[in-house]
């Protein structure tokens, strides 16, 4: 099947998130959508996907002009999406949530779950998913639950398919099997749209790319461009794709962690015993798989997990037991794993968001009153500094692309006088370009002589902003070794494996 | 000091085998990033579009009920049923008979609330709308402490028990206490205030302190004050008249009374005023301090304002205690403005729970309630006159504020209806 968009344009208000975008997709095709944060990439998807209705501009499939109401005519018509956020009911089965919103019924409407669990074995032979259609979806990894999401568009007999950023929470392995699927639906001819901000997939599985900025279709990118290319005509200007910094200054170890053991309500172990130190002007990373114990690490030292033994002193006081309000006076400045959830107040506008957790006093807060006019004043400096695309600083953060909403959080956290910065997956979801920027400001707090921690399952982002690493398995520490430690050598560890020579 | 982009590309480029037994940590990854939020979270989203929904909607959803209203009218009106059995020979009959029905019903409710046309002179013509003002007070209060709740993601449904509680403490000082005039007022309202946090506050805590949900603790709640001021209207030495057998109080002492603000003539009186600086308060509370930011963000994200340092618990404590004084502000007025002759468990006339419908209409917004609880008001004032000169059972006028809370909480459906677009949403 085809897939043809022709001169679409959305608007929001004044905002023009998709300007005459125009964009073939051909059946056993991979066509890679590039662009950076707020491009509009979403947006046209979600046009696509019938979710928005467009402006200006048709939907075309093998040359018929389509006009959807909502995403039931787009299913009818043979598209299907992947969303990042999966849209499963985690208490029904893989095959319910097969068959949910197309429920084949038998007699007087009895649910005929045989023919859906047939569906989904069939599905999965087809393509060598592995996924037990009884199986709980709640209970599921990450990875095998967006099979399930693939298998569902699937069984609808879907020809066009849409990942919207589909790696961003997925495991490196998990990924390239994700990989692998696509190839294999390629194969089968469908037409498919990949939205990702990691170059080195887009390079891997892309036949076609279009590179989209400001809401406008930029140019076609060959898949065997560079990624310095790639990155430049993303964002219009070159992209420093390396993260320049200097050698360390160290100072004190003002972060010391001993034997912090990290129970979660469910009664297991998550932190086993872990102890570290973090120097003055220092960057440790943590590495591991996702849901080795690094979230639970992360929110330990912030005063988020209630069940926690052993002892975190920064600056020489105790943190252990303490308030998450004390933590982050003490100067704690927190980058959440997961913006949405722990980050952002979606309804709340961007300067809102931006003193989320200063709202106790000085300067934005005076006698129990908010100072509105010190938090415009912040908002508008702090939009333009890290280069925020918002319509203005009264959009609520849950209207902002992914990356921008990133931006805001770090902006806030990084804006605070700091003596350690936590921060956790800090570019997940953000384009090159920030990411660039974001990195710097990291190293920046760095030189300025504050204590870092940064969490990264993305090996590349690790080695980048490193000046030690230290790998979590299954909640303990696996080894804490120097940042040009080889890759292979931390690919090992990842798995459990200590490593092997000096350790830093 | 690489980046992904030096690297060379291919699947294995990283190097990472995965762990192969995944038991350890992944029921933390599954459930930190894949799965939807849990339910408690869908919960309160549906409560959060329900509470907070769009303007246009709510003014949907009278002229809705309105209309639905106006059919109850025709078929309850004899007239109509009797013309409607030959309305194919003479549908001029039927029209007419049909249009009387419904002009002669809003029309009586108009001047019943707002205006009276047919009055003597202009004092018995404007008696309506002082009328309308007076029940809207105690909505406008109530309203207030309830769309407080909502937007810090609570319901409050005890309304009826704080309004008990409230007037029983602002009667039992009204009629026992002796002060001068403007001081003993203060303290019966106060009385009032600090009886109706004190039971909303215990909502609070038990939520904050052991998870339980506020509803039911507040619907339980409403029993529990119910059984107590009956109790304690049954007791010569708490609060029954002495030598009587009623389950009454005695009246309250004048020093006590709300000032009437437009003479004797009037049943208006100060508490209307009261309920205007409420809603100036309130207003302030939520939009301009630091308290109302931690409310809103509690309400709307109580993961971020946790991880922002705001302590949830104590958020939720607060907001049920503000919630409670100003419902029990509404409690207050009733029994030292409007029905001074002494406390009874009647005292709360409905409002504890019509508050809710109030605050859902006024999207929680104070000037939303502000122009909710007039609307209501006028509904009461209304609805009695309705009665009395057309006939038409004051439950039209319930089943009207009923379908307005219907067609809130089901924006979807006054959307197809209306064609209006559907919300557009990621
Ligand atoms: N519902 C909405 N209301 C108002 N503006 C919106 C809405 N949704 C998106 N936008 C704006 O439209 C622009 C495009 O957003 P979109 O989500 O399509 O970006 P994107 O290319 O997917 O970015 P990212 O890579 O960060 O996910 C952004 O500026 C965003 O703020
Ligand atoms: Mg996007």
């Amino acid at each position: 099947m085809q897939l043809a968009l022709r001169e679409v344009t959305k608007r929001f208000g004044s905002l023009v998130a998709n300007d005459r975008i125009s964009l073939t997709v051909e059946g056993g095709e991979i066509h890679c959508l590039l662009g950076e944060n707020g491009a509009g990439k979403s947006t046209l998807m979600n046009v696509l996907y019938g979710l928005y209705r467009a402006d200006e501009g048709q939907i075309v499939l093998d040359g018929e002009v389509q006009s959807f109401t909502g995403p039931g005519d787009a299913i009818a018509a043979g598209i299907g999406m992947v969303h990042q956020h999966f849209m499963l009911v985690p208490v029904f089965t893989v095959a319910e949530n097969v068959m949910l919103g197309n429920e084949e019924t038998g007699f007087a409407g009895s649910l005929d779950l045989e023919a859906a669990r047939e569906r989904v074995r069939e599905i999965s032979a087809r393509f060598g998913f592995h996924v037990d259609p009884d199986a709980v979806v709640g209970d599921l990894p990450v990875g095998v639950q967006q099979r399930v999401e693939i298998i569902k568009v699937l069984s609808r007999d879907a020809k066009v398919l849409v990942f919207d950023e589909p790696t961003a929470v997925l495991t490196p392995q998990e990924t390239d099997e994700l990989m692998e699927i696509m190839r294999e639906l390629r194969r089968s001819g469908a037409a498919i749209v990949f939205i990702t901000h990691k170059l080195r997939e887009v390079r891997e599985v892309a036949d076609r790319i279009t590179v989209i900025r400001r809401g406008q279709v930029v140019g076609e990118a060959e898949p065997s461009a560079s990624n310095a290319e790639l990155a430049a005509m993303m964002v219009g200007r070159p992209v420093e794709l390396t993260v320049s910094k200097k050698e360390p200054e160290l100072g004190a170890a003002s972060l010391v962690v001993e034997g912090l053991t990290v129970v979660d309500p469910a009664g297991l172990v998550q932190v086993d015993d872990i102890s570290f130190e973090v120097r003055d002007g220092e960057i440790l990373a943590v590495a591991g798989v996702q849901g080795n114990g690094q979230t639970e690490l992360t929110e330990a030292l912030l005063g988020l997990q209630h069940h926690v033994l052993g002892s975190i002193r920064l600056d020489g006081r105790e943190l252990v037991g303490r308030k998450v309000r004390d933590v982050l006076d003490a100067g704690v400045g927190f980058v959440p794993e997961d913006r949405q959830v722990d980050g952002l107040v979606g309804s709340f506008t961007i300067a809102e968001n931006l003193m989320l957790d200063r709202s106790f006093g000085a300067p934005f807060v005076r006698a129990g009153s908010l100072q509105l006019s010190a938090l415009q004043e912040f908002a508008e400096e702090k939009l333009a500094q890290y280069d925020v695309r918002a319509p203005g600083i009264t959009t609520p953060a849950g209207n902002l692309s992914g990356g921008n909403q990133q931006k805001v959080v770090v902006a806030r956290e990084l804006s605070r006088e700091l003596r350690l910065l936590v921060a956790a997956q800090p570019t997940r979801g953000v384009d090159v370009g920030s990411i660039e920027f974001i990195h710097s400001q990291i190293v920046a707090t760095r030189d300025a002589g504050v204590p870092v921690i940064v969490v990264s399952t993305e090996l590349d982002e690790v080695v980048a902003l490193a000046d030690r690493i230290m790998v979590l398995y299954r909640g303990r520490v696996v080894g804490i070794v120097p940042a040009d430690t080889p890759r292979q050598v931390l690919g090992l560890m990842m798995t459990g494996e200590p490593p092997t020579g000096d350790v830093a | 000091m690489s980046r992904p982009e030096d690297q060379p590309t291919g699947a294995g480029s990283q190097g990472i085998p995965g762990p192969t037994d995944r038991t350890a940590g992944t029921s933390t990854a599954t459930g930190q990033a894949a799965t939807p939020p849990p339910s408690e979270d869908r919960w309160r989203e549906a409560v959060r579009a329900i509470t907070t929904g769009n303007g246009l909607v709510a003014l949907l959803s009278v002229l809705l009920a309105v209309a639905i209203g106006s059919l109850l009218i025709l078929v309850t009106d004899d007239a109509v049923r009797e013309t409607s059995g030959y309305v194919f020979s003479r549908p001029g009959d039927f029209f007419s008979a049909a249009g009387q029905a419904i002009s002669g019903a809003y029309g009586s409710l108009f001047r019943g609330s707002i205006y009276n046309s047919r009055g003597a002179d202009f004092a018995s013509q404007i008696r309506p709308l002082t009328e309308t003002l007076k029940f809207a007070g105690p909505l406008i209060m109530a309203g207030l402490g309830v769309g407080l709740t909502f937007r810090a993601g609570m319901f409050n449904i005890g309304g009826r028990g704080q309004m008990l509680l409230a007037g029983a403490a602002a009667g039992w000082v009204g009629i026992n206490v002796d002060l001068p005039f403007p001081l003993h007022l203060a303290a019966a309202v106060l009385a009032g205030m600090v009886a109706g946090a004190f039971w909303a506050g215990i909502a609070g805590v038990l939520k904050a302190r052991t998870g339980a949900h506020e509803v039911i603790v507040t619907i339980m709640l409403n029993y529990v004050g119910f059984y107590l001021v009956f109790y304690a209207l049954s007791r010569q030495s708490l609060l029954q008249a002495p030598g009587s057998i009623n389950p009454k109080s005695l009246p309250m002492q004048d020093s006590a009374i709300l000032p009437d603000l437009l003479g004797d003539r009037f049943n208006l009186h100060l508490g209307f005023v009261l309920a205007l600086v409420a809603v100036a308060v309130v207003w302030w509370v939520l939009n301009r301090s630091a308290l109302g930011f931690r409310f809103r963000a509690v309400g709307a994200n109580p993961h971020a304002a946790r991880t922002a340092g705001i302590d949830v618990g104590r958020t939720y404590v607060l907001a049920m205690l503000i919630s409670g004084a100003l419902v029990g502000l509404a409690g207050a007025n009733q029994i030292l403005g409007t029905a001074t002759s002494g406390v009874t468990v009647d005292l709360d006339a409905g409002i504890g729970f019509d508050a809710i419908t109030v605050a859902l209409l006024g999207r929680s917004h104070p000037l939303g309630i502000l122009g909710a609880g007039l609307l209501f008001g006028a509904f009461k004032a209304g609805g009695f006159s309705m009665q009395a000169s057309e006939g038409i059972p004051v439950d039209i006028v319930l089943v009207i504020q009923s379908l307005i809370v219907l067609f809130i909480a089901a924006p979807p459906l006054v959307r197809a209806m209306f064609r209006l677009p559907a919300q557009e949403a990621k």
